[in-house]
């Protein structure tokens, strides 16, 4: 077999790579077997070697088709585009369309041989360099070029012809000044009879429409009787082959066609006159069994849509998609609703009436229809009709699955805040929003809807109540518990005083204590987050004005998260512990309800920026008498300093600090370690012990960054506040020593974690570090069972980054009893080499029987206590 | 002590698979923004590419119609094989995908996408790829993965009479395969 002259039944060594890629079982060994087929290439490339080059050029082909760099080859396939023989050509030219784009320079090269390709006197040449010029050539390629395309338009053969066609769209999109030479070559196209030609010359009508409003203009005189022959032609020709696809002539010709009429249409009442007759003929008489008939049906209508169509014409259009609509097969279902979404500008009452049926494409089990059922749900809400969609909606959120419930809550959210008809009404889809997807509801949505309660006031009553309700129903929705646990703080007495009831409503009994219980348990849950946490003091320091009897109570959680290591935390509940101990006097007056916060400026800030939204209680008056309130939003320098004044940091001890902040602490230390010694001793804290953990209370209250900090919220306002809260804080630790708050246990510094919590689980950790060795940690595991049955064979295995090292100890049992009863613990040496630059982190499984069965449960940590 | 070392070491690879997929995704994030500052392009044209993927996700055959670089290619190739291979028989053959549609229908063990600009005509996307389909069928005989693989310049030659520049040029299988079936017999 001579392999000079044809590439393509030799390949053998072609077939032997991909025999050899074939067999590849991992990415690696395919790399390194088309490393080795590439270098060889090269080598022949270099060699000048001619006998191969197609074959190395088809090679070339499969490796760039499997993603890798073949810019070497380009040169050659320029080689292979000059040669004279047919099937190098052919390769070479196949080579230029995969491996090269427009933008190579070397693309230039080609134009040569292009020329003289394309006055060629074999017809299959020139039909290689018209497919290549229309593939890929540049806009200087096309002034060089042009003049033998439109030649070409003329010549006799229907392939060249058609290519030529193809070929001058591609001409007019890079250069539509050229335009105007198409424009009667296009209308005299459409004359032909050879369907590639028709097709083709469709397609570059439709281009020059698009390039000039000229050519526009000059095809709406000239084509449009051509096309209308043409779709008859095709409509009533009888069973044709060649072209036949499932029993229709030509799909593809009608649906070009059909596009084409749309476009001539659109604005024109005389062209949309001229075409309604030969439109009412497809609509009625294509058949809809077929899939490509439903494809012509579906061109119809919407070209129907896009003309001045009449009346009669648009009714039968939308019952097509209503037929649609109905239909079992998924994507005529699918292109059904989108087709609705353009008729729904053109006709919205016809389409309101398949309301029924979108509404159940929302629930549709693929996530392309629902999508687009959505879509055209939002925009088929009105005044009217917006209660019962909403309802529906919302109905559909409980069932939904998580990916989808991101989409539909946005939209939800955004129907509800466009048709706000009443405030109850908003209040009542908010709330059932933030029960069922609250984790998916974005942070300007809740921000507005605390402040439309804040403007209700005959609203407030009744939002706390129903907040408690759907809190203790749904506790895990991050911002309903947000919004429930402010209301609480804010309207703590409508909660067990059941004021002003609505005429629906049912009262509650709530006692004081049950409301302070509902936010104790928010701050304790182990998944909240820090914006939550700190809300939730705020909302325990209101209640203690609001409920005196609960005030003791209140002021011990506060006081649990005096050594948390969030400073924001940590700040916080060391500052409420003073109002709450000390300032009797001005309490009630400081923790009075928020006054109304500004609707129209909140709205005008929303609207600025996203950003802004998270600030709307900054531009609330109420920030001068709350300013804990603040706290989302982390410490500003306002509130800041009435709070030291609060603090009763009057003239003697404020300067300390303030002035001299370096060496200020040290003095502090010395002092707080002097109390803390006599303080601690009895605990049994060794004295070395102490000393660390108050050099690490300090460093956490200095530079809270290097201490990794693990959320940012808050992080840039808490650096450039730095000085003032350090002043409360550390006078503060004075305060509660000697008023012999007892000091946390030895832990301090690190306060004990829930790690893991399941259903039937509970880890807690520990944390202990010896002085000196900043990077070993001991961690002291406990395990809880919760379940009723006993767990055996338990095993706790763990696994770190690269940076820790992990030692376990034996557990000290692997029976873990029933309720609670007992725990088992096992402890964990962990060294961080990376101490101080990164935190702790941990994955976690369990694995243990139940009635010998066997379960496995997994985790990752990351709420480990900053600087270990 | 010594048993619960060993399953820590074999729990390391959880780990690292955990740290991998991370990376990934900030990789994949990285060519979104990439790609999203290009999309304001507007080159418009009906067929964006034509793709043939085995059910493993290994591409036999990729047309791109409009210019990708080899990184672009690749993550295009990686995130819509993975969104269409997951999808069940029952669900419909469109998949929204960025600024654009894959049109896609699965033949045996062999998927074809077709990526489209939004306003094309799904439907008919669907026929051209049964077409396309067919028309290997006709020359092959039976058209499967490996006639593909080892023949891919043909395919290729067939596609190429078929579809111009994003448009397509012709329909009739017969005048498709003409050229190709000359060039055979001359050789």
């Amino acid at each position: 077999m001579d392999l000079a002259i044809n590439p393509f039944s030799s390949g053998t060594r072609l077939r032997d790579m991909i025999r050899a890629i074939r067999a590849c079982k991992t990415a690696a060994e395919e790399r390194a077997v088309v490393r080795r087929e590439c270098a060889a290439i090269r080598a022949a490339i270099s060699e000048g070697d001619q006998d191969y080059r197609h074959r190395n050029m088809a090679k070339l082909m499969f490796i760039h088709m499997l993603g890798y760099p073949t810019h070497f080859g380009q040169m050659e396939c320029l080689k292979l585009i000059a040669a004279a023989g047919f099937p190098e050509k052919r390769i070479g030219y196949l080579g230029l369309m995969l491996l090269l784009d427009e933008r190579q320079e070397v693309l230039m090269l080609v134009t040569n041989s292009l020329k003289q390709d394309l006055n060629h006197s074999n017809q299959f040449i020139v039909g290689l360099g018209l497919c290549a010029l229309g593939n890929i050539c540049s806009a200087e390629m096309v002034r060089d070029l042009a003049p033998e395309v439109e030649r070409l338009l003329q010549n006799r053969d229907p392939n060249t012809k058609k290519k030529a066609t193809l070929c001058s769209i591609r001409i007019v999109r890079k250069v539509p000044d050229l335009a105007e030479n198409f424009m009667s070559a296009a209308a005299s196209l459409l004359k032909e009879k050879h369907h590639g030609v028709l097709i083709s010359a469709v397609q570059l009508c439709m281009e020059l429409c698009k390039a000039s409003h000229e050519a526009l203009e000059y095809l709406r005189k000239n084509c449009l009787e051509g096309l209308v022959r043409i779709l008859r032609d095709v409509s009533n020709s009888s069973y044709a082959p060649e072209y036949d696809i499932g029993g229709i002539t030509d799909p593809f010709l009608h649906i070009r066609v059909l596009k084409l009429m749309r476009i001539l249409g659109q604005g024109d009442a005389d062209c949309s006159e001229y075409i309604n007759d030969i439109l009412a003929q497809v609509s009625t008489k294509t058949e809809s069994n077929k899939n490509a008939g439903n494809a012509i049906l579906y061109e119809c209508v919407e070209t129907i849509m896009g003309i001045e169509a009449t009346s009669g014409l648009r009714v039968l259009a939308i019952n097509i998609l209503g037929r649609f609509l109905s239909n079992r097969d998924n994507n005529i279902r699918y292109v059904a609703l989108n087709m609705l979404m353009k008729a729904i500008a053109v006709d919205t009452q016809a389409v309101q009436r398949h309301r029924a049926t979108i509404l159940e494409c929302v629930k549709d089990a693929d996530v392309s229809i629902r999508k687009r059922a959505l879509e055209l749900v939002y925009l088929l809400v009105n005044d009217t009709n917006v209660k019962p969609l909403t309802k529906e909606l919302v109905d559909y959120l409980e069932v939904s699955d998580q990916e989808f419930k991101e989409d539909l809550t946005a939209k939800i959210c955004s129907i509800v805040e466009k048709f706000s008809l009443d405030k109850l009404w908003y209040l009542d889809q908010m709330l059932r929003v933030l029960s069922l997807a609250g984790n998916y509801v974005k942070d300007d949505v809740w921000h507005a809807l605390i402040v439309l309660m804040s403007n209700a006031s005959e609203l407030q009553g009744y939002s706390v109540r129903s907040l408690y309700k759907a809190l203790q129903a749904s506790g895990e929705q991050e911002s309903l518990v947000r919004v429930a646990v402010w209301c609480i703080g804010e309207y703590g007495e409508m909660l067990v005083n059941n004021l002003s009831m609505l005429d629906m409503e049912e009262p509650i009994t709530v006692t004081e204590s049950d409301a302070v219980d509902a936010v104790e348990a928010v701050l304790q849950r182990y998944s909240a987050d820090v914006t939550t946490r700190a809300m939730c003091l705020v909302s325990l320091l209101k209640l203690s004005s609001r409920f005196p009897p609960t005030s003791e109570r209140i002021k011990d959680i506060v006081a649990q998260n005096k050594g948390n290591t969030v400073l924001e935390l940590q700040q916080r509940s060391i500052e409420f512990s003073s109002i709450i101990q000390r300032h009797q006097s001005i309490k009630s007056s400081l923790l009075e309800q928020m006054p109304v916060l500004d609707e129209a400026n909140y709205l005008v800030k929303r609207a600025a920026s996203i950003q802004a939204a998270v600030s709307f209680v900054n531009s609330a008056p109420a920030a001068t008498s709350g300013g804990p309130l603040k706290l989302p939003n982390g410490v500003a320098k306002p509130p800041a300093a009435p709070l030291a004044d609060l603090l009763d940091l009057s003239s003697d001890d404020a300067p300390v600090t303030t002035s001299a902040p370096t060496t200020a602490p040290n003095d502090f230390l010395q002092d707080l370690l002097g109390i803390g010694l006599t303080d601690s001793s009895p605990i049994g804290g060794a004295p070395s012990t102490s000393t660390d953990i108050l050099m690490d209370l300090l460093s956490i209250g200095s530079s809270p960054i290097q201490n990794g900090t693990p959320t940012s919220n808050f992080s840039l306002p808490a650096i450039e506040t730095k000085p003032v809260p350090v002043t409360p804080q550390v006078v503060d630790l004075l305060d509660g020593l000697s008023s012999s708050t007892s000091l946390p246990d030895e832990n301090a510094a690190y306060p004990t974690i829930t790690a893991f919590q399941s259903a039937t689980l509970r880890i807690t950790f520990s944390f202990k570090k010896q002085p000196g060795k900043p990077q070993e940690t001991t961690i002291n595991a406990s395990f809880t069972n919760l379940a009723t049955t006993t767990f055996t064979d338990f095993v706790f295995q763990a696994a770190v980054p690269k940076f820790i090292q992990l030692r376990l100890d034996p557990a000290s049992s692997s029976t873990l009893p029933a309720s609670g009863n007992g725990s088992v613990t096992q402890s964990l040496s962990v060294t961080n080499n990376q101490h101080g630059q990164k935190p702790l982190a941990m994955r976690i499984r369990m694995s243990y029987k139940v009635n010998g069965e066997v379960r496995l449960e997994q985790g990752q940590i990351s709420n480990f206590p900053a600087g270990l | 002590m010594a048993k619960e070392r060993r399953s820590v070491e074999s729990l390391s690879d959880l780990w690292r698979a955990g740290a991998e997929q991370a990376h990934r995704e900030v990789e994949d994030d990285g060519v979104e923004q990439q790609r999203s500052k290009q999309a304001g392009r507007d080159d418009e044209m009906t067929i964006r590419f034509v793709l043939f993927v085995n059910k493993q996700g290994q591409t036999r055959l990729a047309q791109y119609y409009e210019h990708l670089s080899l990184d672009e290619r690749r993550a295009l190739e990686g995130e819509i094989v993975r969104k269409c291979l997951a999808r069940t028989d029952q669900q419909c053959s469109f998949v929204e995908h960025r600024n654009y549609k894959v049109v896609y229908r699965r033949y045996a063990s062999l998927f074809f996408l077709v990526g489209v600009d939004n306003d094309e005509n799904e439907l008919a996307i669907l026929e051209f790829i049964h077409l396309l389909v067919e028309t290997m069928d006709r020359h092959f005989g039976n058209v499967c993965e490996l006639d593909i693989m080892f023949h891919l310049e043909k395919v290729h030659f067939m596609l190429e009479e078929m579809v111009m520049n994003g448009c397509i040029v012709e329909t009739s299988k017969q005048n498709i395969l003409a050229p190709i079936q000359l060039m055979e017999k001359t050789s």
